[in-house]
């Protein structure tokens, strides 16, 4: 029996390798890179939740489910976002893309 | 009594239909606007008038003050406060006669003087509000709304002035009205506010027992009142301005500068009278003799100027010093004693009024016709201008002081008031009424007789020694001859007036007599300076006055450049006040207090640069910032908690 | 703890997964970061599948694995050659997500350990299909056939916003 903790921890590292992701990624896909990281994750937390601690329902089951189903859709609107950044701008780099900075 | 309203409203609605519609209107519809306006003011002031007077003396045997309107407009205390309305009196509604009539005189004239100027419209805007600041000045029923008029008078003053705007002279000429005045006015607000603060109020009529407790105050508070009223009565030594003022159209010349705006001065030393009798004896000697210095000044200077205009500024000056001096003179508020001068003083108000806007409009229809100001363009006007010279020499014989026109009268009772003050007074006046014959007529004969100025040019044109043909000088078009007609009856009738049955310092009835004495005196000397004046310059320039010219060379010269007093003032205003006490001020404001404004300003300009790197629009950046700020307050609540 | 088969799997899995999504954020090529993202995500779903939620586990390989990282890689080849390469960040910037990263890592870890949990239940055994199909579709207490709905609702809606968004003008 895996104790619940090395689950946690596990998630915990994933999520701040996804954060620190997040803040050094210089390129839009990198950074969505690391947004999925992160959402993964949160995902494994509540099934862990679930799984040990209140195994008779199945919300933590659900939650990660529709996580995934919302993960999806924000990837995709994400993606559309980029692409088009990418066919006006010519560029995905975040140093590059001032034009709502002032 | 209700009406009177009217006479402030209307002005002030002309003024604002043709301040902000006028340049839309074409020039007959702005100039009637505003001329039937003052026609329809004019009519309630006569009404008001015949209804003030026509009702007769009260039980106490005193005309009563009515005030129609009054309301309090700004409460200061449970007793100060400052008021706005209107008031009846004898004065207030002789002054309301005196500026409706010649405001309504100028209107009309202007319509054949100012034809075809450019802002016109404009020009009628600026009478309207002048006549409504005048009028709001002369029935105010406070020291502090009369000042507020005051001011307003100041500044359409300086706007006609200015009219022609595009001519640095009179651009100058105004700034330097307005800041004279408007500093002599400064005396007269502190003056107002030490009244206003002992007396306790801002009324004319103030607690007699508190004025009595402020003991030097008062006379002192009178003392900076009078300074104010001299600025704006062109008192020495704060006349330069009025000269200069002559800059404007001259149509404002006659209504401002010569009947109504520079009697201001006088006006209030009229309506504080009682106080001044009461608590102040000194400071109207003190007036008395600054305005008999000014008198003199002004006559000498005035026998020495070129520009017609210029003399008959100085000759204002003078008689308006006359009217001071009058006021000047009064040891009590009771006519048979003493107090005869306030009674000659408005009654020569009054009359100077008349003729010396008759004399403006004259003046303005002689540089009408030659387009000059200057007397050695003029010379035999009289062939080309019969109706300007008949009324012109009417005016000259009043203000001459000659029986029976206007002038005789009330200058008669302003001598008669001096010889009862001081028999030096009397002949000191006399001497300056004597030369004021002298110089009017000098002026009255270079203008209309001696050589004519046009035939000698034409003499000159047909000899084909000048290219231009001389200008043909023309009688004014009937718009301005009507009004001077008009002001020439009144001031051949006006003395008749018995000016002491309405106006005396105490409100009683005086019947005016002539003292036969001081009457044949001063038409002596009048009928003298009228006959220096025509042996010297009738047939032109003779022997006679060229020797006067060659002895006196310098004093005239003095005289020409008014003894040097405007010199005087630049002196003691740019050498004296500006470099010495401006100027460290204006270094120590560049360099201590601006610098220290100035080191805020950077100061906050550098550290905002430095700062500003932390806005650099970077999301990463912001979301590590935003997770440090997540994780101190995790930790701080997780541990320190 | 005793070292049985499923303990073993689990350290690999995470040990995989730890080492995947650390090349996933520091490698320089788009590709191989998608690469590595999508063996953390196979791990994911090997942990679902130890934690006998294996219906879980198959959605997160298909939708994951099968439908996101495709987008990701049809993204990356949209995009061209030259801005595909991943450039470092400044090492200030490097240093602070670092400090940010770690302070948090800690904290988290410093509180499931020092938490004090409940009692752990033994987990069931394999959650029946039959059970998974009444609990979305049921309309009772803990089921959740409204949150199906808005989901399914936000899935058309993203397509239509996404095809707008990416749609040439």
């Amino acid at each position: 029996m895996i104790p619940a903790e090395y689950y946690l921890v596990l998630a915990a590292l994933l999520f701040f390798i996804g954060v620190f992701g997040f803040f050094t990624r210089r390129n839009l896909l990198g950074v969505l890179i690391s947004t999925e990281l992160v959402l993964n994750a949160v995902d494994i937390n509540f099934a862990v939740f679930n799984a040990y601690y209140f195994p008779e329902h199945l919300e933590g089951f659900f939650f990660t489910m529709f996580a995934i189903g919302i993960a999806a859709s924000e990837t995709a609107v994400a993606i559309a976002i980029i692409l088009n950044v990418y066919r006006n701008m010519r560029t995905i780099r975040l140093k590059e893309l001032k034009k709502l900075k002032f | 009594m209700e009406h009177t309203i009217f006479i402030l409203a209307l002005p002030l609605l002309s003024f604002l239909i043709l301040a902000l519609a006028g340049m839309k209107l074409p020039h007959k519809v702005a100039g009637t606007i505003g001329t039937l306006s003052l026609a329809t003011v004019t009519v309630l002031a006569y009404v008001t008038a015949a209804q003030y007077f026509g009702a007769g003396r009260g039980a106490d045997g005193l005309f009563p003050t009515l005030v129609p309107y009054n309301f309090t407009w700004l409460p200061l205390t449970e007793s100060l406060q400052i008021e706005m309305g209107i008031m009846l009196d004898p004065i207030s509604v002789m002054m309301l006669m005196v500026i409706s009539t010649v405001s309504l005189m100028v209107h009309i004239y202007s319509f054949g003087y100012m034809k075809g100027e450019k802002g016109f419209q404009r020009y009628y805007a600026f009478l309207s509000l002048f006549t409504f600041s005048m009028l709001g000045l002369v029935v105010a029923t406070n020291i502090f709304q009369m000042y507020i008029f005051w001011e307003l008078v100041g500044v359409s003053s300086y706007l006609l002035i200015g009219f022609y705007y595009t001519k640095k002279a009179a651009i100058a000429a105004s700034k330097k009205a307005f800041i004279v005045t408007r500093f002599a006015d400064l005396f007269f607000l502190v003056g107002i506010l030490f009244y206003g603060y002992y007396a306790g109020t801002f009324s004319f009529e103030p607690d007699v027992r508190l004025l009595f407790s402020a003991g030097i105050v008062i006379p002192v508070a009178l003392g900076l009142m009078f300074i104010g009223g001299a600025g704006k009565s062109a008192m020495f030594p704060l006349h330069i301005w009025l000269p200069d003022a002559m800059e404007g159209p001259t149509p404002v010349s006659a209504l401002i500068h010569a009947a109504t705006m520079v009697v201001a001065g006088v006006y209030l030393v009229a309506r504080m009278f009682p106080i001044f009798i009461e608590f102040a004896p000194q400071v109207l000697h003190i007036i008395a003799y600054v305005g008999a210095f000014t008198a003199l000044y002004a006559a000498v200077v005035a026998c020495a100027q070129t520009d017609i205009k210029r003399v008959l500024a100085f000759s204002t000056i003078s008689q308006i010093a006359f009217m001071m001096v009058a006021l000047g003179v009064c040891t009590s508020d009771d006519p048979h004693a003493g107090g005869l001068g306030y009674m000659a003083s408005m009654f020569h108000l009054f009359t100077h009024a008349m003729f010396k806007g008759l004399l403006f409009l004259g003046a303005g229809a002689i540089i009408h016709a030659v387009h000059s100001n200057e007397r050695d363009c003029m010379g035999g006007l009289r062939k080309y201008m019969p109706v300007t010279h008949i009324t012109f020499l009417i005016a000259c014989l009043a203000i001459a002081g000659i029986f029976p026109f206007s002038g005789f009268f009330s200058k008669d009772e302003i001598l008669t008031a001096c010889y009862s003050y001081a028999p030096m007074m009397e002949v000191f006046m006399s001497g300056v009424a004597g030369l004021t014959a002298f110089y009017m007529f000098r002026l009255y004969f270079l203008i209309f007789w001696g050589k004519s100025y046009y035939e000698s040019q034409l003499a000159l044109f047909e000899k084909g020694r000048i290219e231009k043909k001389p200008h043909t000088p023309h009688e004014a078009p009937a718009a301005m001859l009507i009004p001077m007609v008009i002001l020439a009856a009144i001031s051949c009738l006006a003395g008749f007036i018995p000016f002491g049955e309405f106006i005396t310092a105490n409100g009683e009835a005086y019947e005016i007599h002539l003292n036969t004495g001081v009457a044949i005196s001063s038409t002596l000397l009048a009928i003298i300076g009228i006959a220096t004046a025509t042996i010297m310059y009738m047939k032109g320039q003779n022997k006679v006055t060229l020797t006067m010219k060659v002895r006196s060379k310098k004093f005239i010269q003095a005289a020409y450049h008014r003894f040097y007093m405007d010199e005087l003032w630049l002196f003691v205003t740019k050498k004296v006040i500006f470099r010495g006490i401006s100027r460290p001020i204006a270094w120590f404001d560049k360099h201590a207090i601006d610098a220290f404004m100035d080191l805020l300003g950077s100061a906050t300009q550098t550290f905002a640069r430095q700062i500003r790197t932390f806005q650099s629009g970077n999301i990463q950046s912001y979301c590590i910032w935003f997770l440090h700020g997540v994780m101190i307050l995790a930790l701080i609540l997780i541990f320190l908690v | 703890m005793e070292l049985n088969t499923l303990t073993i799997i689990f350290i690999g899995l995470s040990l995989l997964m730890v080492a995947a999504a650390l090349l996933a954020v520091t490698t320089r090529n788009i590709m191989r970061a998608t690469t590595y993202l999508l063996f953390v995500l196979f791990g994911t779903a090997g942990l679902y599948f130890i934690l006998h939620y294996t219906f879980l586990g198959a959605v997160q390989v298909t939708v994951y694995a099968g439908g996101i990282i495709v987008l990701f890689v049809f993204a990356a080849l949209l995009i061209g050659k030259g801005t595909r390469d991943l450039t470092h960040t400044s090492i200030l910037r490097y240093t602070a997500g670092f400090t940010a990263a770690i302070t948090g890592l800690a904290l988290t870890v410093y509180l499931i350990f020092t938490h004090q949990f409940p009692e752990v239940q033994h987990p069931v055994s394999v959650v029946p299909m039959k059970l998974i199909g009444h609990t979305m579709m049921g309309v009772e207490k803990y089921n959740f056939v409204l949150p199906f709905e808005v989901v399914s609702v936000l899935l058309l809606a993203c397509m239509v916003g996404a095809l707008l968004i990416a749609r040439k003008r």
